[in-house]
């Protein structure tokens, strides 16, 4: 069984201690500037939402890449970015629709969630269960396909 | 290590910036934030200084913790010598951007002279850089905040300023920082005003890194998250109820200072409570309290997020007013209701709102308008001077239209803003001023926390809560109960507190993570972060090395033994009610045993062992 | 099933990997005109940096990847499409016969219609084979001169001040990419490259290229000052210089319309790129590429067309166009393949235009209907001195198009909200407000 991340912003106080534990898997700093999972604040409605990539089954940024450097985890179903292969053309950072790979200016490579290899670390440092990690079935990811399936321009056969 | 070993110093005065290593003998001794920033500052600034004038400095400074994973590592302290109290200055702040500051590479920024005409600081990695801020001036921190954003067209910019109030010279101003996080006491805000300052913004993208022991961090700091999870009050009270879980327990034991600290009860304190916050309104089934919310790195997520009833008298014409923003805290929830008496919870969000808006301390400024009203009851202070406002104690109309005016300095907003010493001084009233060295008292009658009363005396700050928060001994029994009648004990449990308190402070982390934490915890995380050996007793040392720094900076400034002391009401007047009745504050049963321990000699000056014991300079 | 592809870019290669998935056992072969294994032009700019070699261009990293899956690489060129008999003819006199097709012949760099075109020291930039010509020809302290400053010019501007060259931009438009970014945006990214010591002339045309010839002292003419006793009595004979031919000095003359004329090593032509419509010219349907239905079928029942040389549907209009960009040519090749091999429900709903540009470290973006619409509304913020810009463009409350400049975070978001036509109600005046906060829309929009 497939596990994926499951957000629930309401549970979400703001703390970013996910964006330093994502940052720092990536590059032994605490960045939030360059975490992989970004929380967005929305004043006005008293509101934190975490947010990263999905791993969705359209994998637009896969698709779109044109040196095959992203591929997908077998054992986690992540997309992940092969770093010897990027060449920093960002193509897959507009395809994405979600806006979840993001160029990364001082290594001259895309970034993207790549689920720690199977253990998130932004769900492990969340102190309010607000970003958890399990099986696929229950995260409404079926909710997440048919938004995606409104812009899907390929394989419904 | 955790550093990043480097600050800005910024000459308003010529507009230049310069770049310098940070003093690393220093940062040893002195460790970061409140330490390093008044050794900084102690350094470079006569204790005689006008506090208000171009000589006088403004520190803002992080922590080695600050932008780490450490829990509540989000901290930032602004180090600056006190146009209210003359003494030192240090106000400390959460929110966002302590870590920002450290992201873009600095640990400190000095600030010096003055600008001739309004800037603001630019901040962004390497590149600083002082830029015009005439279309700032005048405006609120919030309109400020929004012009900053839209910009530099970043919504991860973060940013500090000063609003109305500041520039209007109110005693009291606060540097509020992300809406509505504040280094809030002392009136650093009205420092950072006189120099022509209106805002501080940075955008930090380096990341924090320079751990000592990494692997060692980040287990220790995982291990000391979950003993903050596991804690009552860490762990759930403080996410529910935030501070604000106080208000009925202190009006319980009778020591919620009601009507500028009359009384020691409050009837309305449910009101106004916590408890309240969570209780859905009539109009529109939604509670005061949207969500708790956490600072940066904070695992505790004491913050209030709250709206205000839109129906209510203060914003029903005013819609800018009916989003979520910074709700309640403790101090500002009493400072606002119980000590003037008014306990409509709409109209505390309201005036809460304001004080962030345009940057005021809500304690001072709470406490301030309850001396007014009690003036007004007198008689002393007339609808004349109000512009025809009946400031009477409980009225939410007068409460809600004098803080319209402190906030941009209007009308009888200016004497309001001079704080409560100054006003009940020029009113001919000075015993009425509920100040030590003229900052407001907080939530917590000494009557009734007999420790608080000899934590506000001694406070070098002037009266103030978070120096050393024997409530927590006192009244919750962490680490261990005390009485909180009792007398013997505390000038040992208050020099405990105000050292750790210290060292706290020193190390980018809140000091509300003591409810759960102790030296014993946060040392670890220290020492694994930090180069040199960062051990409980030596953490406990830093804090004394400060607090006598600290103190003895204030006497060099002018202050003597006599300003360690409390208003007549608190030593003559016993409490009115409930557990304290009859009592009176007994600070004389407890300061020369305070000052003993203290290694001072009983006119309060440090002695040269002392002085030689913390290695202080002469 | 005998199925044949025509070109080996992106189009091309996920056709042949679509199709090899849905038909395991289908004799499928893939034709290409260059000696390279497929490779991907979108990463050219970065061989020309160094950032990767010439494998990291190629398309499919993998050794032997096409013979696992055993689809046949046939390196020729076709010269002749036979559509009653379903054959091709090749360069090598052969002929392969077909059941399907699929045209992804991609397109071809044009050249103005001006003097000098065909020297030697003008080179295009659109194949490996033309890269390296560039590497060769831009060495350190050359003259260049960039003609064309669109997206394929300004993609390799910062190759070449890598390289170390002087190089002038000339453009004939009155702004930087101007198919892709508005005014506002392609001046900002004008004054980038200014700054960044590259000389930019906007509005200005080249008129021809010349080779610059000098009379060069011959060899035999210039003795040798030795210092002897009769270099002092007798003055040396001076060359004839009117009776010898002049010769080519190296250096080429760029002729320009208002400014002075250019003296430069080399010139690199990037004024635009058509699609390679030559195969089926006057045998299938064609406009400015090959018109091809929601199957990316041609006006011949079993040929397809995908990718640049494809006339497909466009998302925002409606309409059919070239879009020749690489997510478009991906989403042909699988929708094609599909089509070939008897899917159904797979219809091109319209993919939309949409690029991203590094221009030599600023990034700039487009989606859609940048440009805007008739009675839309747009929101603009711009910050000149840190070369940050964002455009949006809205029609109703959900938008359409948009641009934006030294922007790298979450720009997807943009494709996104336009093609998932995402009812923006109360942001979308948040929007117009702060177009920055393009991520919070989506998010309180999509998100419960």
């Amino acid at each position: 069984m497939l596990k994926s991340l499951y957000i629930n912003p309401e549970k979400c106080t703001g703390c970013l201690q996910c964006e330093m534990a994502c940052s720092y898997e990536l590059e032994q700093v605490f960045n939030p500037a360059h975490s992989r999972i970004k929380v967005f604040t929305f004043h006005d409605a008293g509101r934190f939402v975490p947010y990263t990539c999905t791993q969705c089954d359209e994998a637009w940024c896969l698709k779109a890449c044109p040196v095959e450097a992203i591929v997908i985890n077998a054992a986690t179903g992540a997309k992940e970015i092969l770093n010897d292969r990027c060449v920093g053309c960002k193509v897959c950072t507009i395809s994405c629709p979600f806006g979840t790979v993001n160029y990364n200016s001082a290594s001259g490579k895309v970034i993207k969630c790549d689920l720690c290899g199977g253990n998130p670390q932004c769900a492990s440092a969340c102190p309010t269960g607000a970003i958890t990690y399990i099986d696929s079935d229950a995260t409404g990811l079926e909710r997440m396909r048919n938004w995606a399936e409104k812009i899907n321009t390929q394989y419904a056969a | 290590m955790a550093w990043t070993r480097k600050f800005l110093r910024v000459n308003l005065t010529d507009g230049t910036i310069k770049t310098e290593a940070l003093n690393m003998d220093w940062a040893r001794e002195y460790l970061g934030q409140r330490g390093l920033a008044t050794r900084y500052f102690v350094a470079e600034v006569d204790p005689k200084v006008d506090a208000l004038g171009p000589d006088n400095k403004l520190i803002m400074t992080t922590g080695p913790l600050t932008g780490t994973m450490a829990s509540t590592g989000g901290r930032y302290s602004v180090v600056t010598k006190s146009p209210l109290t003359g003494a030192i200055a240090c106000s400390n702040s959460g929110g966002f951007i302590g870590a920002e500051m450290k992201n873009a590479g600095w640990d400190m920024i000095i600030f010096e002279g003055k600008a001739p005409s309004p800037v603001y600081l630019y901040v962004e990695n390497d590149h600083a850089e002082l830029v015009p801020a005439d279309d700032l001036w005048g405006k609120s921190v919030w309109a400020t905040d929004e012009l900053l954003h839209q910009k530099y067209q970043d919504p991860q910019l973060r940013i500090c300023c000063v609003g109305r109030s500041a520039e209007a010279g109110c005693l009291y101003s606060a540097i509020v920082n992300d809406l509505h996080r504040a280094a809030g006491r002392s009136g650093v805000g009205t420092v950072m005003a006189s120099k022509n300052l209106k805002a501080v913004a940075v955008r930090g993208t380096k990341g924090v890194g320079n751990i000592k022991d990494p692997i060692r961090f980040m287990k220790t700091v995982a291990e000391q998250k979950k003993v903050l999870a596991d804690n009552a009050v860490t762990g759930a009270g403080l996410p529910k109820y935030g501070t604000q879980v106080l208000m009925n327990v202190i009006n319980e034991m009778g020591a919620l200072p009601t009507r500028n600290m009359r009384e020691v009860k409050f009837e309305g304190a449910h009101a106004v409570s916590g408890e309240a916050m969570h209780e859905p309104r009539k109009s529109d089934g939604k509670p005061n309290l949207t969500r708790n919310a956490g600072c940066f790195g904070c695992t505790i997520a004491c913050g209030r997020i709250s709206t205000i009833d839109r129906g209510h008298f203060s914003v029903e014409t005013k819609p800018e007013y009916w989003g979520n923003s910074g709700g309640l805290e403790y101090e500002a929830a009493w400072a606002l209701g119980p000590d003037t008496g008014v306990d409509d919870l709409n109209a505390l969000t309201y005036v809460n709102f304001l004080c962030n808006e345009d940057g005021m301390d809500p304690i001072s400024y709470g406490a301030t308008v309850a001396a007014a009203m009690e003036l007004y009851e007198m008689g002393v202070i007339t609808q004349e001077d109000t512009g025809g406002i009946e400031l009477k104690f409980g009225s939410a109309q007068a409460l809600v239209a004098v803080t319209e005016l402190t906030a941009k300095g209007e009308g009888f907003g200016k004497i309001l803003g001079l704080g409560s010493k100054r006003m009940c001084e020029k009113y001919g009233h000075p015993e009425l001023s509920m100040t030590v060295k003229g900052q407001e008292f907080p939530a917590y009658d000494p009557r009734g926390i007999q420790g608080m009363g000899l934590t506000y005396a001694t406070s070098n700050r002037g009266a103030c809560h978070l120096r050393s928060y024997t409530v927590s001994s006192e009244v919750l029994g962490i680490p261990f109960k005390t009485d909180p009648l009792a007398t013997e004990g505390k000038p040992e449990l208050v020099i405990a507190f105000q050292d750790a308190t210290a060292a706290v402070d020193s190390s980018g982390l809140c000091i509300f993570t003591t409810f759960a934490w102790s030296l014993e915890n946060i040392a670890p995380q220290i020492d694994a972060a930090c180069e040199g050996d960062w051990s409980v007793e030596k953490c406990a040392e830093l804090g004394a090395r400060v607090w006598n720094l600290e103190r003895d900076f204030n006497m060099r400034a002018g202050l003597t033994s006599a300003d360690d002391t409390l208003p007549p009401r608190l030593l003559k007047d016993g409490a009115n009610t409930g557990p304290a009745q009859g009592k009176v504050a007994g600070l004389a049963e407890m300061l020369p045993k305070y000052y003993e321990l203290r290694g001072w000699t009983t006119e309060g000056q440090l002695t040269p062992e002392t002085r030689a014991r913390y290695g202080l300079p002469s | 099933m005998k199925h044949i592809i025509i070109g080996t870019g992106p189009a091309g290669v996920v056709a042949a990997e679509t199709l090899r998935k849905r038909q395991p056992e289908a004799d499928i072969t893939l034709i290409g005109g260059e000696p390279e294994p497929p490779y991907s032009r979108m990463a050219i700019p970065y061989y020309l940096i160094g950032k990767v070699g010439e494998d990291g261009t190629h398309l499919r990293p993998a050794a032997q990847h096409f013979d696992h899956l055993k689809i046949h690489l046939l390196r020729q060129h076709v010269t002749r499409l036979d559509v009653a008999t379903k054959t091709l003819s090749l360069d090598n006199q052969q002929s392969l016969s077909f059941d399907k097709l699929l045209l992804a012949t991609g397109s071809y760099p044009t050249r103005p219609p001006i003097p000098g075109m065909d020297l030697a020291g003008v080179v295009n930039c659109w194949t490996l084979a033309d890269a390296r010509k560039i590497a060769a020809g831009a060495n350190k302290g050359d003259e260049v001169v960039l003609m064309g400053a669109g997206f394929i010019g300004c993609i390799i501007l910062e190759a070449l001040a890598l390289r170390g060259v002087k190089l002038t931009v000339v453009e004939m438009e009155d702004r930087m990419v101007p198919r892709m970014m508005d005014e506002k945006s392609g001046t900002l990214l004008k004054k980038w490259c200014e700054a960044k010591g590259v000389r930019v002339l906007t509005s200005t045309r080249v008129k021809g290229v010349s080779e610059e010839k000098i009379f060069a002292a011959p060899a035999n003419s210039a003795p040798a000052s030795s210092g002897g006793f009769f270099s002092r009595l007798f003055k040396p004979k001076p060359a004839v210089m009117a009776e010898a031919a002049p010769t080519p000095s190296g250096k080429l003359i760029v002729e320009l319309d208002g400014q002075a004329p250019l003296k430069v090593d080399l010139v690199i032509c990037a004024t635009g790129v058509r699609p390679n419509i030559d195969l089926a010219k006057g045998i299938l349907e064609t406009k400015h590429g090959i018109l091809v239905n929601e199957r990316l079928q041609t006006s011949a029942a079993d040929i397809y067309a995908a990718g640049d040389v494809a006339e497909g549907k466009d998302f925002s209009t409606g309409k059919y166009s070239v879009q020749a960009i690489q997510p478009t040519a991906v989403d042909h090749g699988a929708l094609a393949a599909i089509n070939m091999t008897g899917g159904h429900n797979a219809l091109n709903r319209g993919t939309i235009n949409m690029n991203v540009l590094d221009t030599m470290g600023l990034i700039s973006s487009s989606f859609g209907l940048w440009q805007g619409i008739d009675g839309g509304e747009s929101a603009t913020l711009e910050d000149l001195n840190r070369y940050k810009y964002i455009n949006l463009q809205f029609q109703d409350d959900y938008l359409v198009g948009a641009n934006t400049l030294g922007m790298t975070q979450h720009i997807g978001v943009l494709r996104g909200l336009i093609q998932s036509r995402t009812r923006l109600g109360a942001w979308k005046q948040k929007l117009m407000h702060d177009p920055t906060r393009i991520m919070e829309a989506y998010l309180a929009r999509n998100t419960g």
